[in-house]
């Protein structure tokens, strides 16, 4: 993948090689600048693949990807909407749900405010995005791309701008969130940690242009609680991921 | 609102507007300017109490012709300015003509506009949407080209259309712009109304102005400004109004201050 024309475009992703099983969690992670962003906004087919193939569901990705939901860095919830309008906004735009927003709406509002509450937001679905903490926005911002109930759910260093408590609380709701549904994620990070507390399987990115240096499956047991961090087995995983990661940067 | 509150927005206001009438009634009774060059408040009064019935017909047209030529700007610049900013090549090709045309000095237009449609409202109309319905168009693009990609990208990746983006991103993000717009844009209405009837009209605010200054009366005159003024503060009050009721979201500091 290139950014921009001729003797100045940047290559930001070369022969990215990756699949990803269905409801599998992958995390992809590097220093930043690798091109794992741009990694995200391919698969989203928010930018187009300049060589190779890329196939979301056995289909050939040529633009955006309904069964795909995004999260980023920053919530991007619409400020003059509240919390629950911005959860509904998936569903007036993707089909099927646009076409019977009309005579679906009530349902739709309950099951908005079902996922708001599963992520404890229950109290705060009226409340504009100014009006809630970092935590809560993005809380909001996961449940607006899991709302259309996609298949693959596109996290970009989701909790990157969380503080380090609220991190951690979040990365147990998404943990009980994808239980749940099985929907297949694909988190970028620079956090270690979370990577392998949340993933099934890591990747890891070298410096631009990215390419995949380390295959690395987190075989620890799942349900995973945050104890799960301060075992020796975990902090082995994390400590090999860093290893590496140190060694692409020289 | 508390009693501070109550002390700023309300009292503050008035006081101020008060003591200038007080310091111009004293001024012109101690210098013993003559009443035909500046009159004091009091003989304004009196002006305006004994020219009632005039100044309120006069002002009523006033009113009218402002607020369909400010009408038709807001209608007419919404749609020209999402226009703009719909495309970089519409933005690119309108945008020069654009300033070219509201560089015209307004009133230099209004003798076409008599010589086209006769003496009367509809210069009067068309002179202050000339004049009022650009910073609405500049307004409106501004606020559809500072969006945040981050914002469309949200819809983008869900496959949305361009028409979707705007409707659900662009335009509600350019509203605080086009509503801060139409505070500009409602008193600059009420200078081209004005402004046309001063130059040729048989009725409004500037055409009594006018006819009051040929015989002299110039407390009358006074008495048609302080009309403006007031005509100018309704109007700007109705429309700030309609602002914060539309994007109170904007101004979230001072609603929770």
């Amino acid at each position: 993948m290139h950014y921009g024309r001729g003797a100045r475009a940047v290559q930001a992703v070369d022969r990215v090689d990756l699949s990803i099983d269905r409801g599998e969690v992958v995390a992809v992670v590097g220093p930043s600048g690798c091109g794992k962003s741009s990694l995200m906004r391919l698969v989203s087919g928010l930018a187009p693949v300049s060589s190779g193939r890329l196939t979301v569901e056995g289909r050939e990705v040529r633009g955006p990807v309904k069964s795909v939901g995004m999260a980023f860095q920053n919530s991007n919830l619409l400020p003059w909407r509240s919390a629950l309008d911005n959860v509904l906004l998936p569903l007036e735009i993707v089909e099927p749900y646009r076409s019977s927003m009309r005579k679906e709406r009530g349902a739709y509002r309950d099951k908005a405010l079902r996922l708001l509450e599963s992520v404890g937001l229950a109290g705060f679905t009226g409340k504009h995005p100014w009006e809630l903490s970092g935590g809560m926005q993005q809380r909001t911002s996961i449940c607006r791309a899991l709302i259309h109930e996609p298949e693959i759910l596109l996290l970009d260093e989701p909790f990157g701008a969380l503080d380090a408590f609220t991190r951690e609380e979040l990365w147990c709701a998404l943990r009980d969130l994808q239980a749940e549904r099985g929907v297949t994620v694909m988190l970028v990070t620079h956090d270690l940690r979370e990577a392998v507390f949340l993933s099934d399987t890591v990747y890891v990115m070298s410096n631009r242009p990215g390419r995949i240096v380390l295959r690395r499956e987190v075989d620890l047991p799942r349900p995973r609680d945050l104890e799960i961090t301060y075992t020796p087995e975990f902090s082995a995983i994390v400590h090999e991921l860093r290893v590496r990661i140190g060694g692409v940067r020289h | 609102m508390d009693r501070r509150a109550l002390a700023i927005n309300v009292l503050a206001p008035v006081a101020f507007t008060v003591a200038m009438f007080v310091v111009w009634e004293i001024v012109c009774k101690a210098l013993k300017i003559p009443i035909t060059f500046l009159p004091a408040p009091t003989d304004i009064w009196a002006a305006l109490v004994k020219f009632w019935d005039p100044i309120v017909d006069n002002s009523i047209q006033t009113l009218w012709t402002t607020v369909a030529g400010f009408l038709i700007a807001t209608v007419f610049g919404l749609l020209l300015g999402i226009a703009v900013g719909w495309h970089k090549a519409i933005y690119a090709g309108l945008y020069p003509v654009l300033i070219g045309f509201n560089s015209i000095p307004k009133v230099a237009v209004v003798p076409v506009l008599i010589l086209w449609f006769g003496i009367g409202t509809v210069p009067a109309i068309l002179t202050a949407f000339l004049i009022s319905f650009f910073p609405i168009v500049v307004n409106v693009a501004t606020g559809l080209a500072t969006t945040e990609p981050e914002l469309e990208d949200v819809l983008r990746a869900l496959g949305a259309s361009k028409l979707d983006v705007m409707r659900k991103v662009g335009i509600p993000r350019s509203l605080p712009y086009f509503f801060g717009s139409l505070k500009v844009a409602i008193t600059l209405a009420f200078v081209g109304s004005v402004v046309s009837e001063t130059v040729g009209a048989n009725k409004g605010i500037g055409y009594l102005m006018l006819s009051a200054q040929a015989n002299f009366q110039v407390p009358l005159v006074f008495a048609g400004l302080i009309a403006l003024a007031v005509l100018g503060i309704v109007l700007y009050a109705i429309t700030a109004a309609i602002e914060a009721r539309f994007t109170g979201w904007a101004f979230r500091g001072q609603v929770h201050a």
